[in-house]
């Protein structure tokens, strides 16, 4: 699914790199925890965090992420919005908790990492 | 094999064919003659433009197309000296500019022609010339293209080492992490993550490498302040050296242990200092050493071999 059409779904308001949402989203990862994020995301995915500050979009450009979603209505600083314009890096914000759009994130068919990660 | 590559070639100038349109392909500089040009100076025309047809145009419009065999014709029934237009074919066959050029080569062939004028669908003037020659060195143009554009990509994805010839080869980047905020950190890991793809190596080695640096970049950071980052590429390993004078590490084997953190609170808060860091870079390299004396710094050195895909880094 496009970056572009879960924006829409989820009336996620877009905060930087308006035009790279064409990206397909292959898949989502919750964290807050920067060293987390760049051992565990993949190429593709879609970003749930709380943290707001420049160093989330130098990861997701690292790691080569879809874009960042902020939880709870909040908003990137400053710098992190320039930075990410720059690293054409999308951050979307939504007003909903982490829990509540990850289910919705979910709903929408987007995966975790390795579906079979619960069985083994 | 042989047969299967030939099938490969066959149907990119198949491709080709229905790709490439006449217009591209075509003669654009045309020499024409009029259909009052005297038969005896068209020898002398063929000849010096080493061309073995010409299209009759009168005015803007073209009326018909004399060739050498339409010359000798003329020569067998007496070559007496008469105007082009008397000799020349009327029922002259032609191809619009915009047409692919599979027709082109469908024509040439069922007719036996040697060359089909060119026209401009709307206006109906004559734009070009057509011939064998021309298709095929269209059609080697645009193969030369593909190919040129293949020699490239190959190049950049793995033969860069292959292409140098020395006993030993090292490429080193340096770099120095200079009292930079904790907001910059990530800025040398991702110069040397592009300067890492330029050189072609494997994107899982390349992703290895970054990650590796980025934790140790932060570590600097947040610890030290200051340091430098040294790698030396060589044909199958890249080192990773990050040397520092900060306040150095007290217990090695702890601050390696998963969770094991000494970082202040503010850190923490900004999703750092989570004691995961130096477990993440030991996941990504074969070999691992750190040496660090406290107040005197810390320096962490690590090996990613760049031929193997032997350990998922995570």
């Amino acid at each position: 699914m496009r970056l572009s059409e879960i924006a829409q779904t989820l009336t996620l308001k877009v905060r930087s790199a308006a035009g790279h949402l064409d990206t397909d989203v292959l898949g989502g990862y919750a964290s807050d925890l920067m060293s987390d994020v760049m051992a565990n995301a993949e190429e593709g995915y879609l970003w749930v965090t709380l943290q707001t500050h420049a160093n989330i979009v130098a990861v997701a450009a690292m790691k080569e992420l879809a874009g960042i979603i902020l939880i709870n209505g909040r908003e990137p600083e400053k710098e992190t919005a320039e930075k990410a314009e720059e690293k054409n890096i999308p951050i979307l914000v939504s007003r909903l908790p982490a829990f509540e759009l990850i289910g919705r994130l979910y709903d929408l068919g987007i995966p975790g990492l390795r579906a079979d990660a619960e069985e083994s | 094999m042989i047969a299967a590559n030939k099938n490969l070639q066959f149907t990119k100038i198949q491709e080709l064919v229905y790709e490439l349109k006449v217009a591209e392909v075509m003669t654009k500089n045309l020499i024409t003659v009029a259909p009052d040009t005297r038969m005896s100076e068209l020898r002398g025309i063929l000849r010096d433009n080493r061309i073995s047809g010409t299209p009759v145009v009168d005015g803007d419009r073209m009326v018909g197309i004399v060739s050498v065999e339409d010359f000798i014709t003329w020569l067998i029934r007496g070559g007496v000296d008469c105007p082009v237009g008397q000799v020349m074919s009327r029922k002259v066959r032609t191809l619009f500019a915009d047409e692919p050029l599979v027709h082109a080569v469908s024509k040439l062939e069922e007719h036996g022609y040697g060359r089909l004028p060119v026209l401009d669908r709307s206006k109906n003037t004559l734009l070009g010339l057509i011939t064998k020659g021309d298709i095929i060195e269209g059609l080697l143009q645009e193969l030369q293209i593909d190919y040129h554009e293949e020699e490239i990509h190959r190049y950049r994805a793995s033969h860069f080492f292959e292409d140098m010839i020395a006993d030993k080869i090292t490429i080193n980047f340096h770099y120095h992490i200079h009292g930079k905020k904790i907001e910059q950190g990530g800025e040398v890991a991702s110069d040397l993550k592009r300067s890492l793809k330029r050189l072609g190596i494997h994107p899982d080695i390349v992703r290895r490498a970054a990650i590796a640096t980025y934790e140790a970049e932060m570590n600097v950071i947040i610890y030290a302040e200051e340091g430098r980052v040294d790698v030396n590429v060589e044909p199958d390993v890249i080192l990773i050296e990050v040397r520092d004078r900060g306040q150095g590490i007290a217990d090695v084997a702890r601050a390696v242990e998963p969770g094991y953190s000494t970082a202040p609170d503010w850190v923490r808060e900004l999703g750092f200092g989570a004691g995961m860091g130096l477990q993440n870079i030991k996941n990504c390299a074969r070999d691992f050493d750190i040496t660090s004396t406290v107040g005197r710094g810390t320096t962490l050195k690590i090996s990613i071999p760049t031929g193997t895909k032997e350990k998922r880094c995570a």
